[in-house]
């Protein structure tokens, strides 16, 4: 039972930061209809972002937050704005090539800042590890649950609640038919970016103090949540959040019970069992018509 | 009638070149860099069979690819089985895991069977990395030997060169002679639209299927020659990355063509030789490249340049008829 306990207990936290990259991608997805392969390493700007921010230049935490999701969030701008935006013929095949030379550049410009090295980050707090049953909660946990269940009710009421949060939401169904009502659809489809790439860097800010950081960290985290993100159902927040949680919570049982070698390809065989079995995701009925 | 002429005239040109280039050429670096063009060029050749011409990505054939090397290199050194009985071996695996992976995953479409196969990429690197005791996991596989056929030895550089470049003439050839087929054109037909290409009678699934598994074929093909010329194998040459190279260069070079197969393998082979001079801004280099093809040319090269000379000829006419 203990152990059972400290194997939920490390997939909730790597469960939620997967659910939060996930959020990321079905943000994207939903309004432009692009899966950004870059994403990842938005996520590792927000972890190295926090180390030079925080842990070199000294700067309190809350303020290094801040200024790290949104420094993140102007490289989504002119992400969207230089490379996405400038395609003459956005076929997706072209659109994710672009994306993933995206990725490699990023990856290029964070070795030459970073360096090969990787760094680490304290936690957010020195709270003693919770005691449950025996088995250990760490304080950074407790810090990684709050902080993704804030954004993402943040976010639905974002959607459910304010002007511009339903205008995405429109221009998601049909951006000509918003653009008809009035909505300045291409600007939605920017501010889906800024919001998209800012997420990535608020999962990568929360996952700095329990991974070591580094300029390739990304890939990896990135198609994890891609995982997520097609597991719960892609282009649904609720769906994003199960998917991220019950991706990590398996990767760490499968780690506890069976070996540590199957643990990245618990994701991939989930991800082909979801995409044969129910390409809609768990959430949404089966229509895959979107694609 | 012409354009089987003009085919077989194209043939023996590439066959002049190659003959040619490797008499000319005898630095070994030179020699080694081209070889390396000729498998990547395999590798292209593939998979654009399957995506210019059935319209149908795949983001995990590096797994193929591993599969031809990891094959003939556990069954040649391990097994000490001659390398040439291992070629089949390595191509029927290929073949069989490319028909039962193929079955559920080509039923998927756009992203989502680029998301599939992505998937299954995922899982073979995953496996050529943690299944230790065959693939001698992530420190890699070691003390694969050369090919020799009796007496003729491919272990210099020259001779590899030949092997591996007829090789490739031999795979333009077929692709040629399958575009240039029945199947073929109900391959485009899948391409421009599936539901059409259904309404007319074709059994647009096993096509798909039969493409698949050819270059799943071809891969493992270039995977084998890969094996023998390196020696050594690691997962690393075949992660997701190399699935991604091998569509870039599908791409980059232009859908739908043979010679845009040739093209981008070349450049996608030469360019990191010659980024090596930036050393560390490598990667960001070919990242901007990448991006700035795909902005510009979306139709890849070929198109873009063949578009450009006849945008060219066009204005130079315009001028002559309006000088007149």
């Amino acid at each position: 039972m203990q152990e059972f306990l400290q194997y939920l207990f490390s997939g909730m936290t790597n469960g939620a930061i997967y659910a939060v990259i996930a959020v990321g991608f079905s943000m994207l997805y939903n309004s432009t209809d692009l899966i950004n392969f870059a994403h990842g390493e938005f996520v590792m700007l927000g972890a190295l972002g926090l180390v030079t921010l925080w842990k070199t230049a000294g700067l309190p935490l809350p303020a290094a937050f801040i200024l790290t999701v949104m420094g993140v969030a102007g490289a989504g701008l002119l992400f969207e704005r230089l490379a996405i935006r400038t395609v003459s013929k956005p076929h997706p095949i072209v659109l994710v090539i672009i994306t993933v030379g995206a990725s490699i550049f990023l990856r290029g410009i964070a070795m030459l800042v970073w360096g090969k090295d990787s760094h680490s980050v304290p936690p957010f707090s020195q709270h003693n590890p919770i005691d449950i049953m025996g088995a250990k909660l760490l304080a950074q946990s407790v810090w990684i649950f709050c902080i993704v269940l804030s954004v993402v009710i943040l976010l639905w009421f974002f959607y459910q609640k304010s002007l511009t949060g339903k205008a995405m939401q429109a221009t998601a169904i049909s951006k000509r038919a918003a653009w008809l009502t009035g909505i300045p659809a291409e600007k939605m489809v920017l501010l889906a970016f800024i919001m998209s790439t800012g997420m990535g860097a608020v999962a990568g800010i929360i996952i700095a103090p329990v991974t070591m950081c580094s300029y390739d960290m990304g890939t990896m985290l990135g198609l994890k949540g891609f995982c997520a993100a097609m597991l719960g159902g892609i282009g649904s927040l609720w769906g994003a959040l199960i998917g991220g949680f019950l991706l990590g919570i398996l990767e760490a049982l499968g780690v506890g019970f069976f070996s540590s070698a199957i643990k990245d390809a618990i994701a991939f065989v989930l991800l082909l069992l979801i995409l044969y079995f129910r390409p809609g995701g768990i959430i949404k009925s089966t229509d895959a018509s979107r694609f | 009638m012409t354009r089987i002429l003009r085919n077989r005239l194209l043939y023996i040109s590439i066959v002049l070149i190659i003959g040619l280039t490797g008499f000319v050429v005898k630095n070994s670096y030179y020699l080694q860099v081209l070889t390396f063009i000729g498998i990547n060029t395999l590798l292209a050749l593939g998979l654009n069979m399957l995506m210019g011409y059935a319209g149908q990505i795949s983001l995990g054939h590096a797994a193929f690819y591993g599969i031809g090397a990891y094959t003939t290199g556990i069954l040649s050194v391990t097994y000490n089985l001659s390398p040439w009985l291992s070629l089949p071996c390595a191509i029927f695996l290929s073949v069989l895991v490319a028909f039962i992976v193929g079955v559920p995953t080509l039923k998927l479409s756009g992203y989502y069977l680029g998301m599939g196969t992505l998937g299954f990429g995922m899982i073979a690197f995953i496996v050529f990395r943690e299944w230790d005791d065959m693939t001698g996991g992530a420190s890699g596989f070691v003390g694969i030997p050369s090919l020799n056929i009796g007496p003729l030895s491919f272990a210099s550089e020259q001779n590899y060169f030949y092997l591996v470049w007829s090789v490739v003439l031999m795979i333009i050839i077929m692709c040629q002679r399958i575009i240039d087929s029945r199947m073929g054109r109900a391959l485009r037909s899948i391409h421009d639209s599936e539901n059409a290409a259904k309404a007319v009678g074709i059994n647009t699934m096993n096509l798909k299927l039969q493409i698949f598994i050819f270059s799943a074929a071809v891969s493992a093909l270039a995977g084998f020659l890969y094996a023998h010329f390196v020696s050594f194998i690691s997962p690393g040459s075949f992660d997701f990355l190399m699935s991604v190279r091998m569509v870039t260069m599908v791409v980059i070079g232009g859908m739908a063509s043979i010679w845009g197969a040739l093209l981008g393998a070349s450049l996608l082979t030469l360019l990191p030789e010659w980024l090596h001079a930036f050393s560390d801004f490598e990667m960001v280099v070919y990242g901007l490249i990448m991006m700035v093809v795909m902005i510009l040319l979306p139709q890849g090269l070929t198109r873009g340049i063949l578009d450009f000379c006849e945008n060219a000829r066009e204005r130079y006419a315009g001028t002559d008829h309006f000088k007149d």
